[in-house]
Order: structure tokens, then C-alpha cells, then sequence
């Protein structure tokens, strides 16, 4: 089986990519400031010798460094990231707590940019040369230059205080007790402006790629050839120059889409948003590192998994992948 | 045509290179126009643009000049951004030369070493690495350039796969030429205009890293920058949107800037390619 040897080659990458990943955070957590036990001491109000020795012990702090590195190693292989030094709860915990929140913002981000993006940049393909082309370009350059950040909290300003039509904090409405599908339509509510935001900067490369893979697959052959047999322009654009165009197009936007977890920590961070994104600013606040380089890996390995999801849609949109294997 | 001729061809590649002007004059001025430190408070907190004479665009929440900072904040914006960039030039144009010009398991090792920083998130590395290293303007650079040679190596790696068996390497190395000369003389020269053009736009993606992190709180605590203006000001938005605003506009223009003149720069340097376009 072909396709079963691709995915087990593309897991075993993964496997010793996430191994590299987990060394290379544990060589930060040893050179992160302060010493992890004094920290946990001054938490606890009390700093005296024998008391950070216990801690030291308690935590495996007083083993030689490779001990460490075993016991972090393995840790991870059972989803132990440690404890938040900070809250004194399981770093698992905490970002499991807030997964849903940030698939649900970047899945609806990714999405909403991709469409948008797809339908710009054909768009701006057919009109080469025209104005309108260069607008729907131009635009698309000054979402890439803006930074993400600052449209979220100008959208705040607009959208939330100034018009007043959608809530620029946090989940839901907090006391409002919605259930079903009034706490549904609430949570939609919140969803606009962090998921619009965030989508922009991806809309715009989108459109870019989309633009650049159409004008490239116009050149071939068999779009001269549709042209000559004389099909409209329109189906021609649709049928042949879109279709092939897309799967270059996928290939890349699952690259980008890893870079969307990033992107989430700023527009987590603007609009309360109890996501992974908005509990590393909070990690970063409290300069809990544990915490912020367990989420570090978690993001890691998220992008991993969606490099492999894009893998896999990819060989199955393209038959000439498995005949080229086979 | 001259190479400016074919650049101010770009219209837009012409309004990019003003507008960068503008704001390279604004780091210049600064320290002229405003020869107080930026972080002094000077006026009563929250004064709206245009309320009072010297503080055009108002006052922050410590009554610190907002016109004052931005400013300041330019020359931050573009060191941090040049010299990250040169700092990733210096990781990805050796990386990219060795593996490209040698060829076989060099090139495999370096490439699954650029692929790796690849994998990893961009942005959360640089956060990661800047907490860790603490904030100041080196370690903000160190991580800027980390998270960006990756691109830089790949694209010097398959210029020089293309050109290294070209007639005048081979004869370079029938003369006897070493391979670092060749590396050096014969073959890094002909790959700048592709550099160039990706460096510019480096630039622009290094200063809008730096915003990003320095609105989370990872500026270095003793520069004024557009990130940490927009930052301080977001718990207040709602009563004072404008010293959120004016930074924004800055960085937003900058950047655009920047790629405009990207842009303008592949015209000039890869003629062929962008009429084909």
C-alpha cells in the first residue's frame, strides 16, 4: 500500500521532529531565569534552606541533567508537561482547558480566510492589469503590512464602542445564562471581530498565492488549448485555471496555517479571548516559563499535526501523487 | 535603462521610497525635536490630539508626549529591523551556500536543520526566546533573526544549485580557484539581486515582529517603540483610542513602505521576470 507507507513516513518525520522539539525546550527551561525551586519557595512564603532543598527533591531538581532530560522526555511521551509553577496546576490541564477556544477561533479564521482569499486573488487574477485587479492587489498589500494587533483593537474601537454592535470581550455573555442555542448565537456574536481580525493577514497572503498559482497555471498548455477550441473565458478561468491552481494553494496554506497559533496570541490577548494564545500572555506576564514552553511545544506539535492533515487532503485532491508513487 | 529608471517605472516602488524617507528623517529628528527623553511625563495624562500647543498628538496615560515617542519609536523600528535582518543574512547565506554548493549529505543535514526551524512557530519562538534570553534590544534582535533565516538559506541554497556548474565556476576551478573563493568571488556576487529583494522585505516582517512583541510586554524597557505605545494603551481604548491609533498608522505605513519598495527593487534588478508578470 502506497498511501499507508506515505503516512507512516510522514508520522515517523513527525515523531523525531516533536523528539528535537522537546530536547531543544528543555535546553530553554534550563536556561530560563531563576531558579525554579526559589520560585516555588518565595509562592510559598518561605524561603529557608531546608525548605528549597525539599522542593529541589520533590521536583527532581537535584539530579544530574541527563536524569532531567530523561524524566522530561518521558514526561512528555505521557502528556506530563509539569506544573504551572505559577498556579500549581498541570500544564496539561490548563491548556486542554483552553483548547477548545482557540480551535474554534482559528479554525473559523483559517476558513473564513482561505474562502475570502481564494475568491479575491481569482478575482484579482481575471483583472490583470485593470483597476479593479490593482485595487483588490493593493488592498491585500496594506492587510499584510498591518499589524494584527492594532486592527483587532481598532475594530474594538469601531465595531464595540463607537457603533456598539458586537461585544469585544472574552467567550459568551458572563451572567447572561444563555443555554443551547441562545448561548450558540452568543458565542457567534463574540466570534466576529477576533476571527475577522485574525483572518485578515491570512486573507491577504491568500489572495497573493491565489493570484500568483492562477496567473501560473493560465501559461499552460491545455488552457491555450481550451482557448483555442473557443470556451468562454469565464469557464475556462473556473474549470481549468482555478481547479489546478488550487492545490498549489493548499500545499501552502497549510504551511501558513501553523502560523495562525501565533497570530491567535495577539487577538487572544486583545479581545480576552480563553484561548492557548491569551494563557501564554499570561504566562509571560507571571513569567510562569514552565508553562510558556509547554504551550511552546503544544503549539509546535499542533502545527505538525495540521502539516500532516494538508499532507494527506493534498495526495488525496491530487491522483498524480499515488500514480507518481506507485 | 538605468537601474533608478527602471525602479521609479514602479509607481508604487516610488511612493514606498518616500514615504521610508519620511520616516527615516523622523528617527533622524528626533532627538532635535524632541530632546527630552520620550518616557518623561511632561503634561496632564490623557490629553486628546490637537488639544494644546507642543503635544500635537495628545498625551498617554502618564502624560508622556505621544508625539514624542512616536518620534523616538522610528529609530527603533528601523535599527531593530535592519540589523535582524543582517543578522539573518549572516546565519542563512553561509547555511544556504554550503549546502547549495556541495551538494549531498551536507546539503541533507542542512536542510533538515533549516526544515526544523521552519516547523516551529514562527511567532511563539520569538516570544519563547525573548523570555528567556530577558528583554532588550539584543536579545529582541537575536530572536528576530532566528525565527527569519530560515527563507534566506533556501533561497540561497537553490541559487546556488543553479549556478554551480555554470561555464565560469568550471572555469574557475580548472584556474585552481578554492572552493571558498569560488563560494566568495565567482558565485555569491551573481546571487545578490534575489537577496537584496528578500532582505527588503525581511525588514518590513522583522518591524512588525518587534511591534508584536513589544506589545505583549517584551520590549526592551529602555527604548521607546510603537509596539509598547499600542501595548500600554490597550487597556484604555475605550476612553483613548488615539494612543493606540498613531502608532499603528506608523508601523502600518513603515511596513507598507518597505514592501513597496521590495517590490520596486524585484522590478529593477529582475527586469525579465516582472515584465513577464
Amino acid at each position: 500500500m502506497v498511501y499507508a507507507r506515505l503516512i507512516i513516513m510522514r508520522l515517523l518525520k513527525a515523531v523525531i521532529v516533536l523528539f528535537l522539539i522537546v530536547i531543544f525546550n528543555f535546553l530553554l527551561i534550563q536556561l530560563a531565569p531563576g531558579d525554579p525551586a526559589a520560585i516555588l519557595a518565595g509562592q510559598a512564603g518561605a524561603a529557608d534552606q531546608e525548605f528549597l532543598n525539599q522542593l529541589r527533591e520533590r521536583f527532581g531538581l537535584d539530579q544530574p541533567m541527563y536524569v532531567q532530560l530523561w524524566r522530561y522526555v518521558s514526561g512528555i511521551a505521557m502528556l506530563d508537561f509539569g506544573y504551572s509553577y505559577r498556579l500549581g496546576v498541570p500544564v496539561f490541564d490548563l491548556i486542554m482547558d483552553r483548547l477548545p477556544a482557540t480551535l474554534l477561533l482559528t479554525g473559523t479564521a483559517f476558513v473564513l480566510s482561505l474562502v475570502l482569499g481564494i475568491v479575491a486573488g481569482s478575482m484579482a487574477a481575471a483583472r490583470v492589469k485593470k483597476p479593479s485587479g490593482s485595487l483588490i492587489m493593493a488592498l491585500a498589500l496594506v492587510f499584510y503590512a498591518t499589524p494584527l494587533f492594532w486592527v483587532a483593537l481598532m475594530s474594538v474601537v469601531v465595531f464595540s464602542v463607537y457603533l456598539g454592535w458586537l461585544p469585544a470581550y472574552g467567550l459568551y455573555t458572563v451572567g447572561a445564562g444563555h443555554t443551547g442555542f441562545a448561548l450558540a448565537l452568543d458565542i457567534a456574536k463574540h466570534l466576529v471581530l477576533p476571527a475577522t481580525t485574525l483572518a485578515l493577514f491570512f486573507m491577504a497572503i491568500y489572495t497573493r498565492m491565489t493570484r500568483t498559482s492562477m496567473l501560473d497555471a493560465a501559461q499552460q498548455d491545455y488552457v491555450k488549448t481550451a482557448r483555442a477550441k473557443g470556451l468562454k473565458p469565464s469557464i475556462i478561468q473556473r474549470r481549468h485555471v482555478l481547479r489546478n491552481a488550487l492545490l498549489p494553494i493548499i500545499t501552502l496554506a497549510g504551511l501558513q496555517a501553523g502560523q495562525m497559533v501565533g497570530g491567535a496570541i495577539l487577538t487572544e490577548t486583545v479581545f480576552a479571548w480563553p484561548g492557548i494564545g491569551r494563557l501564554m500572555f499570561e504566562a509571560l506576564e507571571q513569567r510562569d516559563y514552565n508553562l510558556l514552553l509547554g504551550i511552546f511545544f503544544f503549539s509546535a506539535a499542533l502545527v505538525i499535526v495540521f502539516n500532516i492533515i494538508t499532507d494527506l487532503v493534498y495526495s488525496l485532491a491530487d491522483p498524480r501523487i499515488k500514480k507518481g508513487a506507485a | 535603462m538605468s537601474f533608478f529608471a527602471r525602479f521609479a517605472q514602479n509607481r508604487g516602488a516610488l511612493v514606498g521610497l518616500i514615504i521610508l524617507l519620511v520616516i527615516i528623517a523622523m528617527a533622524i529628528l528626533a532627538p532635535l525635536l524632541f530632546p527630552e527623553s520620550p518616557w518623561r511625563m511632561v503634561q496632564r495624562p490623557f490629553l486628546p490630539p490637537l488639544s494644546q500647543d507642543g503635544f500635537p498628538l495628545g498625551t498617554d496615560t502618564m502624560g508622556r508626549n505621544v508625539a514624542s515617542g512616536l518620534m523616538h519609536g522610528a529609530w527603533v523600528s528601523l535599527l531593530i529591523g535592519l540589523v535582524s535582518t543582517s543578522v539573518a543574512l549572516l546565519i542563512g547565506v553561509p547555511l544556504g551556500a554550503i549546502a547549495g554548493y556541495y551538494g549531498g549529505i551536507i546539503d541533507d543535514v542542512l536542510m533538515r536543520f533549516t526544515e526544523f526551524f521552519q516547523t516551529i512557530p514562527n511567532f511563539a519562538l520569538a516570544i519563547v526566546l525573548v523570555a528567556i534570553m530577558q528583554p532588550s534590544i539584543t536579545s529582541i534582535v537575536l530572536a528576530i533573526a532566528i525565527v527569519s533565516w530560515p527563507p534566506v538559506a533556501r533561497l540561497v541554497r537553490a541559487e546556488f544549485m543553479s549556478l554551480r556548474n555554470r561555464e565560469y565556476v568550471e572555469a574557475a576551478r580548472l584556474v585552481g580557484q578554492s572552493n571558498t573563493t569560488i563560494i566568495l568571488r565567482q558565485i555569491l556576487p551573481n546571487t545578490l539581486s534575489p537577496i537584496i529583494v528578500l532582505a527588503s522585505l525581511m525588514v518590513a516582517t522583522a518591524i512588525l515582529l518587534e511591534s508584536a512583541l513589544s506589545f505583549l510586554g517584551l520590549g526592551d524597557p529602555n527604548v521607546m517603540s510603537w509596539g509598547y505605545m499600542i501595548g500600554a494603551a490597550r487597556t484604555v481604548i475605550r476612553q483613548a483610542w488615539w494612543l493606540s491609533f498613531f502608532p499603528g498608522v506608523a508601523i502600518l505605513l513603515t511596513v507598507l513602505a518597505l514592501n513597496l519598495v521590495g517590490e520596486g527593487l524585484d522590478d529593477a534588478l529582475n527586469p525579465k521576470l516582472s515584465r513577464e508578470r
